[in-house]
């Protein structure tokens, strides 16, 4: 079975792109076949940061609308061998997705042997992000811990909760994930900005991870290549940690406490 | 206080504020938001068996969903009149 994981927030630029990329990566990494889907369709961005926006033929909406088959349509990522993306159309609108031509994309990557399906979607509540994780077994809730994300992930939980066919069949439940990204443990330890268990206590959905705001993760976009390949960067470790929590294995949190830096640090510098 | 923070320097603490803020607008949206489309009919059609044998209005009658963990609570609150002593 090919488990469909959504990367959802309601809240535009908290890094579900970022994540998607990531996360995708990392389980290709593992050994897993892995597709990952951009949902945003009209402003597709995935290809962008995953570095393979030249070789886009076709689309998700060919493929819906039978105009390519899927292996015209998957591209092949560069990074990883199990690793292929199915990018978003730019030019048509949402409505050009439809319930049954998404089901059928996806039963189609689970016949091609696929072991995991990322839906990335796109912000808000619409249509296009209600269609990304109609399908889902399980949800990432990316959320920045400031008040309208944390907000926004509470809508869309509520939505995951109510319109996924797993609520809607009433069957187990979509397996939700919390994921608090552009952390700064200096702003936590100083009451400036919420903490991930603040995130936590306020939507009661399970921590997978805590990602640290970081300059890096601009230099990851800039080039084309996921966050989670960069070398010695704290974005690409909690990544790693993210995608071994989510295959059940035990990691703890890292990058989640301050430290003050020594007297040499501030005398001399450094990054 | 003030006049010690002053002079420490120490400043009020936003995060604090942020998470008082959000439990209120959630919890008040989690009620809104999520409850499920029968329960505006539901309370109608309550008001109008209660009212044949009672004398209730449409605010004598509140209709809520909980959500505690697993369970769910349909909490149903209704307000007779006082009894006229006979």
């Amino acid at each position: 079975m090919a488990r469909v994981i959504v990367v959802t927030s309601g809240k535009g630029g908290v890094g579900k792109t970022t994540t998607s990329a990531s996360i995708s990566s990392g389980l290709a990494l593992r050994g897993f076949k892995t597709a990952v889907i951009d949902f945003d369709v009209g402003l597709r961005n995935l290809d962008l940061i995953m570095g393979c926006e030249r070789r886009v033929v076709y689309d998700l909406i060919n493929v819906v609308n039978g105009e390519a088959n899927l292996n015209q349509a998957l591209i092949k990522d560069k990074h990883c061998e199990n690793l292929f993306i199915l990018p978003a159309s730019q030019t048509r609108d949402k409505d050009a997705l439809s319930e049954e031509g998404v089901e059928k994309v996806l039963k189609e990557l689970e016949h091609m042997g696929f072991d995991y399906v990322i839906c990335d979607s796109p912000a808000g509540i619409e249509k296009g992000a209600v269609m990304a994780l109609t399908f889902a077994d399980e949800a990432i809730v990316v959320t920045n811990p400031e008040v309208s994300s944390v907000r926004d992930s509470d809508r869309i939980l509520g939505i995951l909760q109510s319109k996924s066919r797993r609520a809607i069949e009433g069957r187990d439940p979509v397996k939700e994930h919390l994921m608090v990204t552009r952390y700064s443990p200096k702003r936590v330890e100083e009451g400036e900005m919420l903490s991930y268990k603040d995130v936590q206590e306020l939507l009661r959905v399970p921590l997978i991870g805590v990602i640290p705001e970081s300059d890096d993760v601009l230099q990851a976009s800039n080039q084309g290549t996921p966050a989670i390949h960069l070398k010695d960067s704290d974005v690409a470790t909690a990544y790693q940690d993210v995608v071994a929590r989510f295959l059940d294995e035990d990691r703890p949190l890292r990058f989640v406490a301050y430290e003050k830096p020594g007297i040499l640090k501030r005398l001399f510098g450094g990054k | 206080m003030s006049l010690l923070s002053y002079f420490f320097g120490s400043k009020p603490k936003t995060a604090s504020v942020a998470k008082e803020r959000l439990s209120l607008i959630i919890a008040h949206e989690r009620t809104t938001n999520r409850a499920p489309d029968f329960l505006p009919a539901l309370q109608r059609e309550l008001i109008e068996v209660i009212s044949k044998y009672v004398n209730v209005g449409v605010d004598d009658i509140k209709v809520q969903l909980e959500k505690q963990d697993n369970c769910e609570i349909l909490e149903v609150n209704i307000t007779l009149p006082e009894q006229p002593t006979r």
